[in-house]
């Protein structure tokens, strides 16, 4: 008996690492473009999540002509396309008023396009589903199954990873965009086409964004209000893992994928930790509803208060190396 | 929604009053419609307003009421209490008297507070309040009230029919709680764990869940430590999205319990089923499902799919509406005091067949209710769900008798 419940527990560590990892690396693809652009051009964009909803309908509609490949290959592009033109034609305008007016433009955006998705698919969830080629078990872990369409969800957030930080690293683009992210003027001294590469990072982070959407749609729910579930925790990465560090957004996306995931599994609350030290709790005190929360149940506030704490603590982030 | 909320309030208002253009003045009997037309209740709003609207319809074509036609008005109030009530002032600044609300009963109780102190000091321009589907129990015990009706079973009532059968079923032997983290979530694992306590002592609830309403996206993690805890039975109160997800992270993750439902029929919920596999493994309370053998139902339901492509989900929809036109023609006025009135007490034959009645004490309707299970059809099961090819199957009837439970509601009527 005493076996079976120490399995059951490894169970439950193990699926949960792997559901975490999985969460974490999807906020990492669309963190790592909201980290860049943020570092680049000082403007948080609101807009961020709307582009990853964006991806998500566009591979749903894409995907029910032309397959769910083609869908994740064209919809980012096509994304990425809409991203470039926003910077283009929307953003690179407003610049000139100040970040005030760019953070009012951004926040306006993601109305509009919520707005635009909601004319076009409506407010119901929209029956995006998992490639039939994916739709089994992968793996099982004792009892658990691991759907393959995760493990592939994974797999495609890991290369992602490792391309982008080969561009960033190993390429000339790659070079000019890291010297733009901390000296964007000496950049623009040099003859660098600076406003060119804000497009490029822009157009590349809303696809990235995208991409995100078209492979966590079938898995999650596709539907008009998944930009605002999503965008606020998106703003957690990025301050903690540090401005325009790409190594911060990915060990910060990482790190509340899994405390997520791992609060929900815990049902320690403040009660229980003053028992284990030999305080009892009076069950009629005022404060009893209050020691009573268990850590599960708390658990979607955990990364806002993870966000309180590097702010008071670290301003500049965990890898942050620059004041904003 | 975490960053500026005062900008989203005043952007989505400027909208709605542009899509709001108040039908032709005093020549339709209107009822207001609040619920949630957008964001994760939106799925749900929007079946309710098509039912709503398909009995309006039913009604004006054998001639509407008094003369003149029913009409249907959406407001959304984005399921939240404050919001609510805006809608509500809006609703009643069109010079609409009837209003009806289902979702959430954070909201109910926000509406019949409101409902209680704005017809005091309006005699003379009260309002109905008509509730299809908020089941908190308090409701219609502590925080009862003259101007709210109630058509669905309270959560109480639905969580005692539910027990009566978990106690018949002696495979089940470790239980797993999982609700939304709201008033009505809480009320049903309160239920739960009282009647369980009373019924089957011997069964072991090895888990006691509550999440946040309507914001989890992936329910894997939550289904790891349901499978974690060794769970055969699962008693659920989750609706909309939070169930659908529920059932698909289950079924990834091949999770097989049985599950015990109070919404599992919602949109979505029978996809979610079908693709778990667990055929006839998820029970659901509820007043009456497509496959009940009562043929003007059936003739309702293939009327409302030829319209809609969608199963009826409300039944108590149609035994409001059709309440109401009957209690308005009883009482040949529209002003709210003579409906409330002659809805108190009122005996109806409801839409499966059966006497069900609106109890004066506390404004609870009682009916026949039956628990359900989904999986492969029968030959007498003609209905199926969502395209799955699956049905509903009775697994048990109670009679109106049956379902009455006490209540300490102390009705506080005007003079």
């Amino acid at each position: 008996m005493r076996n079976a419940g120490e399995r059951l527990v490894l169970e439950l560590v193990l699926i949960s690492t792997l559901n975490g990892v999985l969460f974490g690396m999807l906020l990492f693809l669309m963190a790592s473009g909201l980290t860049l652009i943020f570092s680049m051009m000082g403007v948080l964009n609101f807009a961020h999540a709307s582009f990853y909803m964006l991806g998500a309908f566009f591979g749903f509609q894409i995907s029910r002509y032309a397959g769910f490949w083609t869908a994740l290959v064209v919809a980012p592009l096509l994304v990425g396309a809409i991203g470039a033109l926003t910077e283009r034609y929307g953003l690179r305008h407003v610049h000139r008023h100040g970040h005030v007016a760019e953070l009012l433009f951004t926040f306006g955006l993601a109305f509009v396009i919520e707005e635009i998705v909601q004319m076009i698919w409506g407010k119901a969830p929209v029956d995006y589903r998992v490639p039939a080629l994916l739709d089994f078990p992968a793996f099982t872990i004792f009892a658990t199954n691991y759907p393959a369409y995760k493990l592939f969800m994974l797999l495609i957030s890991i290369g992602i990873f490792i391309a982008l930080l080969a561009v960033l690293t190993r390429t000339r683009m790659g070079l000019i965009i890291q010297a733009a992210l901390t000296h964007p003027n000496m950049v623009a001294m040099l003859g660098h086409n600076v406003p060119r590469v804000f497009m490029l990072v822009f157009g590349l982070g809303c696809a990235l964004a995208a991409l995100a959407g078209v492979i966590a749609g079938p898995a999650l729910v596709t539907q008009s209000n998944m930009a605002e579930l999503v965008g606020p925790i998106l703003f957690v990465v990025v301050v903690v893992g540090g401005l325009g560090s790409l190594s911060g957004a990915f060990i910060a996306s990482l790190l509340i994928g899994l405390i997520q995931t791992f609060a929900v599994s815990i049902n320690v609350s403040l009660a229980d930790l003053f028992a284990a030290f030999g305080f009892a709790v009076d069950a009629r005190s005022s404060l009893s509803d209050l020691q009573n929360v268990t850590v599960a149940q708390i658990a979607p506030i955990i990364p806002y208060l993870l966000l309180v704490l590097i702010l008071i603590l670290r301003p500049v982030g965990l890898f942050g190396t620059r004041e904003r | 929604m975490q960053y500026p909320n005062a900008l989203q309030v005043c952007l989505s208002l400027s909208v709605l009053s542009f899509a709001q253009v108040p039908a032709s003045a005093q020549d339709t009997v209107k009822i207001a419609f609040i619920d949630p037309l957008s964001g994760g209740g939106a799925s749900i709003g929007e079946v309710g307003l098509k039912t709503f609207q398909f009995v309006a319809d039913e009604i004006n074509a054998k001639g509407g009421v008094l003369g003149t036609k029913l009409q249907i008005v959406g407001y959304d109030n984005k399921l939240n209490p404050q919001e609510s009530l805006v809608q509500v002032q809006k609703a009643i600044d069109a010079g609409i008297r009837i209003i009806t609300q289902g979702n959430g009963s954070s909201v109910a109780a926000a509406i019949s507070d409101f409902a209680a102190k704005f017809n005091e000091r309006n005699p003379g321009k009260e309002f109905l309040y008509l509730n299809y589907a908020a089941v908190d129990p308090v409701l219609t015990n502590e925080k009862c009230n003259y101007w709210h009706f109630r058509w669905d079973a309270n959560s109480d009532i639905k969580m005692e029919a539910l027990t009566n059968h978990i106690k018949t079923r002696p495979n089940i032997k470790k239980l797993y709680l999982i609700n939304q983290d709201y008033s009505f979530g809480q009320a049903v694992r309160a239920a739960a764990k009282t009647m369980l306590g009373a019924k089957r002592p011997d069964i072991q609830i090895v888990g006691d869940e509550l999440h946040p309403l309507l914001k989890i996206t992936d329910f894997a993690p939550y289904i790891a430590k349901i499978k974690a805890s060794g769970a055969d039975s699962v008693i659920t109160g989750n609706w909309g999205q939070d169930f659908a997800l529920l059932l698909k992270a289950a079924a990834d993750a091949g999770l097989q319990v049985d599950w015990y439902t109070y919404y599992a029929g919602g949109t979505g919920g029978p996809t979610a089923i079908r693709q778990s596999g667990v055929n006839h493994r998820v029970f659901e309370i509820s007043e009456g499902r497509a496959n009940t053998p009562h043929q003007s139902s059936q003739d309702f339901e293939k009327a409302f799919r030829a319209k809609y492509d969608l199963g009826l989900l409300y039944p108590r929809v149609v035994n409001q509406m059709r309440m109401l036109v009957a209690a308005i023609n009883e009482a040949k006025s529209l002003e709210a005091p003579k409906i409330a009135a002659k809805l108190e007490g009122m005996k109806f034959e409801v839409f499966d067949g059966g006497e069900g009645f609106m109890r004066s004490d506390d404004h609870q309707f009682f009916q026949p209710m039956y628990i359900t299970s989904f999986g492969e059809r029968g030959d007498k099961e003609p209905f199926d769900e969502e395209k799955t090819g699956w049905g509903w199957r009775i697994v048990t009837k109670l009679e109106t008798a049956g379902t009455i439970l006490p209540t300490t509601c102390k009705m506080d009527r005007p003079s």
